[in-house]
């Protein structure tokens, strides 16, 4: 652990690449022995152009420990503080669960192993599925998605097989809000659809009646995301899913904020038909400094047949399979069954809060969000300013257009006072955006600190705005110059920048 | 329950500032008919040791590399990792960070990094290598999509003898894309190469291939010349310990998995793909980068850079659609090399080779014929003695203690009743011998 009272990304003294700390002929671990006698490689390998040189760094253990000691002083992680990025629901990791999932049982195993002789894994994965399926509300799950992209690709993959087994060729567009998730058209582009964005209305919701002009018998699929991104729920979602429905396309759920919904609403009875979850949001596994996740998705049964293989089963003996007899399947998505470990993780968290504690982990995401409503309303505008789910998306665009105090100002002033920003300028539909996901494991003295902070900065912005301006002034550096590291490509040591 | 610090009465102080006289009431914008009027159909919540009794119950019901000496390989390694691997990766400042979007509080994770993407860079012998991929089966997918781009054309050509869920993944990516698959023959345990003729985006091999035979890398970027194509080459990290690197031969883009380096088997995920190539391809190619750059200050600085190819600020023109990477998996593979040195890693390759011929050495002194004589690192196909079939002889080894080989006719009929088996530097001489001699009592 790292000193207490440091809790910030607060280690200032610079460290060099690990190339940098290479001493010639130092030695670190020493990997077992070999069985049997070596003798030279050329030998082993008669004909084969062999390496070289391989310049790796050399390094004792305890410089490797030192070193990346030393790194992890310079990040901020949940455990050191608040960490309220809008969409990435940045709640506590259980320790209980880290520990189990790095039980040999789960961690030594290895993925070809005979079905009969890794039932304990199968039955985690089959059970797995049936509970996300059930708070999904739809008919089954799979896990092989490595992350929450990965399920839409997948998803959407499933959608055009579905179209095609029907001999309806023609759907070659998906309609998109244009407060989506970036990654809902990339992830549509990537799957060959032309994307067609659907406006905000008014409300901060999907405008149906532009909806109704855009679908047609080309519309593959709707994607949405509910809780929108804006945190206001889609409340006309049955009535889209049936609009959708009626024109003969699939709708699609980014189960980016199903934080919000656990044990209260479910994505299969609003109408959609495949959904995608974040383990590593909404079930809490760590995010890991960008990953691993795992984007788990869930279908209805239209879909179910095109699941990819292999999908987990229970045979009639009640011995658990894997069956890659699947006519339909789209195919495979991953080298194995996806982020399995993750899976562990998810499954620890579902069993031990079970229904009622799912229930009010969404409960308290919503009390949480609103009460950072309640409290910084007055300090920035709140472009829609009435009932939020998990997240709250306010603006500094009045700051801005008064003291030119951007969004991007006030999130580095944030850290000044100890905490991680929200999430910047998205959605791309609210100028100056700072999209705030408090989650429910936030005390309530902690956004209390979190709201004082930003209402000071508001009141700073006001008496001193060249001070928000500049900040950061606490962290180990301040503003890296990201058009140089754009023009100096110094993506590796050795290069051409260093 | 839920790890919900929440008290009565600031429930009650929140609900006051809010306006609102319930938490029930905060839920009046889901209409009242999409309400769940019942608890989810889940078991009951379960206190931390009961949990993890019922999942260490749960989890004794597998066969494990703990439990069995494991002679499978096929694209999961039993490599050793040193204990100092999980301690570093379990600290909570990289555990339970996201993705440096802020580079301010994320110095630390965006170094490490920048120190994965140069050892990657440095292994493969490439320019440039990304933060990381979902795993080679998807960096390869990725790479071929990528290639399709640049060269213009929606043909690929790929080896038979790349792992069969790769290229599973990559008809799955091509079926959507519009993308067609040629497979490339192979023959006495290589690829044959194709010969000139129609123009083809990529040229995809394995080395050491799926059967554990090293390639003719030269014969491959011949041919990949020969067709106009780029050469995309999928590296396992050990084995470039040893073997000349791909981007000395020329390749265009070499992916691989790293899971052999620190990171757990885990039944197959989370894996590491990895992702490597020209810096003239930066610009093209998928995932985060992060580039190192000066502060307001002139402090060297880390953040993410060449950023508009990405999905959050392109949308559907990015160059893909990733958001999250395997960045914990990258740190150990970094702290996994960092410790071992470039002594250690040789000695990792070296044990794999040895070990995996005194394998070999054993086996045939029991009758096992080797499928092919080509120079082979970690694992070979070999044809066991007797008449048991491959699946039986596992299932018969499995309860003699052994983790046998994977059955190559489940996934190629040319090869039914190979045995492709591996040995890693973990196998000891008392694990080899005993495997043969089980063999030998079990065909006999």
């Amino acid at each position: 652990m790292s000193d207490s009272s440091a809790p910030q990304a607060t280690g200032h003294r610079s460290e060099p690449v690990l190339i940098e700390k290479s001493v010639r002929g130092r030695r670190g671990v020493r990997p077992p022995s070999p069985q049997g006698p070596l003798g030279p490689l050329e030998e082993m390998l008669p004909g084969v152009e062999l390496r070289t040189d391989l310049p790796l760094p050399e390094l004792s253990e305890l410089d490797v420990v030192r070193h990346y000691t030393a790194l992890s002083r310079r990040n901020y992680g949940i455990d050191a503080g608040f960490y309220p990025l809008g969409s990435c629901t940045m709640k506590y990791n259980p320790r209980a669960n880290e520990c189990a999932a790095r039980s040999p049982g789960w961690a030594r195993l290895h993925p070809l192993t005979p079905p009969a002789a890794v039932q304990g894994a199968l039955q985690l994965m089959y059970e797995l599925n049936c509970f996300l399926a059930e708070v999904a509300g739809m008919a089954a799950a799979t896990i092989q998605p490595a992350a929450g992209a990965h399920g839409e690709t997948l998803s959407l993959m499933m959608v055009r097989a579905y179209h095609r087994s029907r001999g309806d060729m023609e759907r070659t567009s998906v309609l998109i809000p244009d407060s989506a998730h970036g990654t809902n058209p990339a992830s549509a582009a990537l799957c060959g659809f032309q994307v067609r964005p659907i406006t905000s209305d008014a409300d901060g919701l999907s405008d149906t009646r532009h909806l109704r002009e855009l679908v047609g018998a080309d519309t593959a699929a709707v994607m949405l995301t509910n809780p929108n991104t804006l945190g206001l729920f889609e409340s006309r979602i049955a009535e889209i899913c049936a609009v959708v429905h009626d024109a003969g396309g699939l709708v699609y759920c980014d189960g980016a904020n199903m934080n919000a919904l656990l044990g209260v609403a479910r994505p299969g009875e609003m109408g959609f038909d495949v959904m995608h979850f974040n383990l590593h949001k909404t079930f809490g596994t760590p995010h890991g400094g960008g990953g691993p996740g795992c984007g788990a998705i869930a279908v209805g049964s239209v879909l179910e047949p095109f699941l990819p293989v292999p999908v987990v089963v229970r045979r009639g003996n009640a011995l658990y399979d894997l069956c890659h007899d699947r006519p339909l399947s789209v195919g495979r998505v991953h080298s194995f069954y996806g982020a399995f470990l993750n899976a562990v993780r998810g499954y620890a968290y579902i069993r031990s809060l079970g229904p009622d504690g799912l229930r009010e982990v969404a409960r308290h995401a919503v009390l949480n969000a609103n009460y950072v409503r309640a409290r910084i309303g007055g300090a920035y505008e709140i472009p829609h300013n009435r009932l939020c789910m998990h997240e709250v998306v306010a603006s500094a665009s009045r700051l801005k257009r008064r003291f030119g105090v951007r969004a991007m100002d006030v999130s580095k002033r944030l850290m000044d006072h100890g905490f991680h920003p929200p999430t910047n300028y998205f959605p791309l539909i609210v100028s100056e955006a700072l999209m705030i996901e408090p989650t429910e494991t936030e005390s309530k003295q902690t956004i209390d600190a979190f709201c004082d902070a930003l209402i000071a900065i508001a009141a700073e912005a006001e008496t001193d705005p060249e001070v928000v301006r500049g900040a950061p002034y606490s962290t180990p550096v301040r503003r890296p110059d990201e058009t140089a590291a754009v023009k100096r490509l110094d993506v590796r040591w050795g290069s051409s920048g260093q | 329950m839920g790890f919900i610090p929440h008290t009565d009465r600031e429930r009650a102080e929140m609900l006051a500032a809010i306006g609102v006289d319930s938490i029930d009431d905060l839920f009046e914008p889901i209409p009242e008919p999409l309400r769940m009027a019942r608890p989810l159909a889940l078991p009951a919540a379960l206190d931390e040791r009961a949990l993890l009794r019922h999942l260490e119950r749960l989890a004794s019901d597998n066969v494990t590399m703990d439990t069995h000496a494991c002679f499978l390989g096929a694209g999961v390694y039993d490599h050793f990792v040193p204990a100092v691997v999980d301690a570093l990766i379990s600290r909570g400042e990289f555990l339970t960070s996201y993705t440096p979007y802020q580079p301010e509080m994320s110095q630390g994770m965006l170094q490490a990094i920048y120190e994965f993407q140069s050892l990657v860079a440095t292994l493969t012998g490439m320019e440039i290598a990304n933060a990381s991929m979902y795993d080679a089966a998807t960096a390869m997918a990725e790479a071929c999509l990528m290639a399709c781009e640049v060269k213009g054309s929606r043909v690929i050509g790929v080896s038979r003898l790349v792992h069969p869920h790769y290229r599973h993944v990559l008809r799955t990516y091509a079926e959507s894309s519009g993308v067609e698959v040629r497979e490339l023959a192979h023959a006495e345990g290589a690829t044959q190469m194709p010969d000139g003729g129609a123009p083809l985006a990529a040229v995809v091999v394995q080395n050491p291939n799926f059967l554990g035979c090293i390639e003719d890398l030269s014969a491959a970027r011949e041919a990949s010349l020969a067709s106009g194509s780029m050469l995309i080459v999928v590296a396992d990290p050990i084995a470039l310990a040893l073997l000349r690197p791909p981007g000395d031969y020329g390749a265009d883009v070499v992916v691989g998995e790293g899971q052999g380096l620190g990171c757990s088997p885990g039944f197959g995920g989370p894996m590491l793909g990895f992702f490597a190539t020209r810096r003239e391809l930066a610009r093209r190619m998928p995932g985060r980068i992060v580039g190192a750059t000066t502060d307001l200050d002139g402090r060297r600085a880390y953040t993410m850079t060449l950023r508009t190819r990405e999905q959050d600020i392109r949308r559907e023109k990015a160059t893909s659609n990733i958001c999250t990477n395997e960045a914990l998996l990258a740190l150990a593979a970094s702290v996994h090399l960092a410790v071992l040195g470039p002594q250690g890693l040789r000695e990792v390759a070296a044990a794999c080779l040895r070990n995996a011929h005194s394998m070999v050495d054993a086996l045939t002194q029991v009758g096992a014929r080797r499928a092919f004589e080509r120079p082979f690192f970690r694992e070979v196909a070999v044809r066991p003695p007797g008449r048991l079939g491959v699946a039986e002889l596992n299932r018969r080894l499995l309860q003699r203690g052994f983790l046998g080989g994977y059955d190559l006719g489940s996934a190629y009929d040319e090869l039914d009743g190979c045995w492709l088996v591996c040995a890693t530097e973990n196998r000891t001489r008392e694990e080899i011998d005993g495997l043969a001699q089980a063999v030998a009592e079990l065909t006999r």
